[in-house]
């Protein structure tokens, strides 16, 4: 593997350098690791955006796009992206190890336990509670998300557009993306393109 | 082949075919690890599959379960570090890549064409969970509702609500 370019790259070109150590990515990937019942990313999100104030929005949106066309789970893809933009590959280690720590740790235990204590009554329930509550929580932080979007009307169509595919046709994943996701950088190339002419 | 082997051969494949999480290549999980190499039953499957999803952080982690059963702590290991490890490396040489194009058109085509189909299919999955399973009753719509708008207006730590959602699961109010 080749070194990387610049180990001092930033997340941002426009904000001031941010100096995040290696611990401070631990440390923050394991509070969200930890805090992560029923879905990470509302944490993540959480974290890097509102706490430590690592990415902004935009960025943040950012790099969770990528992270979805991107196998596997995408908290532990952006833990590995956040970590190398600050500290290239030992920032990526320092932030996965955090994220994993502590999931790693409760599901080993959990399943010994289960070993000798077998069904707990209420789990089941208590779960389902847990899980209603996290979807309000992932509601809550896509409309955070959708505040950092504009209002263009070709933003709202595929924003609409991937909702209802998704949450009312039920169709896979990897279809939608692959179909609408072309169309829609095509789109925003045009404008993209349109606006970097007239600037330069 | 030792069994360590073939947990970290059948697992690093699924890492880099898993687009989408763990949820798109739960089937083949189950399949490989069920019907495959008979390393746990169907009860089981499903058991550990409760447990992965009682445990915080991502729901891969159910590997790490399988992985346990086939042969103890090191099963766990190879069998968490197999899932992880490809699709970890692929991203950040993805990222590598990524930071050439930076203030360019394309990238920027890319990032703005992305980001309305993210937000999206982010509320979708909000959606699909909060709605939970068909026929329950009014709190099972009640709580994650309240639960977003109390995310949204107020600076509530979202772990209150989290147990609060478990303690009505417990009283079998959703």
């Amino acid at each position: 593997m080749s070194g990387p370019p610049c180990i001092v790259t930033r997340v941002s070109t426009t904000e001031p350098p941010t100096r995040v150590t290696l611990g401070e990515l631990y440390r923050g990937f394991l509070g969200t690791g930890a805090r992560g019942f029923g879905g990470t990313l509302p944490w993540a999100r959480r974290m890097m955006v509102e706490e430590r104030r690592w990415l902004t929005e935009r960025e943040f949106l950012d790099t969770f796009s990528l992270c979805n066309f991107l196998p596997g789970p995408n908290v532990s893809s952006m833990s590995v992206i956040v970590g190398a933009r600050f500290h290239g590959l030992l920032g990526s280690a320092a932030a996965l190890g955090g994220l994993l720590t502590v999931p790693l740790t409760t599901i080993l235990t959990l399943a010994v336990l289960y070993r000798h204590f077998a069904q707990l009554p209420g789990v089941d329930a208590a779960l389902r509670g847990v899980g209603a509550a996290a979807g309000g929580l992932v509601l809550a932080t896509g409309l955070r998300m959708a505040m950092a979007l504009g209002r263009a009307p070709r933003v709202l169509l595929f924003l609409v557009a991937a909702f209802v595919a998704v949450a009312v046709l039920r169709w896979p994943l990897v279809p939608v993306l692959l179909g609408l996701g072309p169309v829609s950088v095509l789109a925003a190339w045009v404008g993209t393109l349109a606006a970097w002419r007239t600037r330069t | 082949m030792s069994p360590l082997v073939t947990i970290a051969l059948r697992f690093s494949v699924l890492s880099l075919i898993a687009v989408g999480g763990v949820t798109s290549i739960l089937p083949e999980v189950h399949r490989v690890s069920v019907d495959v190499h008979h390393w746990l039953t169907d009860a089981e499957f499903t058991q550990m599959f409760a447990i992965a999803q009682a445990s915080p952080g991502p729901n891969m982690l159910i590997v790490a379960l399988i992985g346990f059963q086939v042969a103890g702590l090191p099963g766990a290991l190879v069998a968490a570090g197999a899932i992880c490890l490809p699709s970890c490396t692929l991203a950040y040489l993805v990222e590598r890549l990524w930071q050439r194009f930076r203030g360019t058109p394309l990238r920027r085509a890319v990032e703005t064409g992305l980001a309305p189909i993210t937000v999206g299919l982010m509320l979708a999955t909000g959606w699909l969970v909060a709605r939970g399973a068909p026929g329950t009753g009014w709190a099972a719509y009640a709580v994650p509702a309240l639960t977003a708008a109390l995310v949204l207006a107020t600076r509530t730590n979202p772990l209150w609500l989290l147990a609060a959602g478990g303690v009505l699961g417990l009283l079998g109010l959703v």
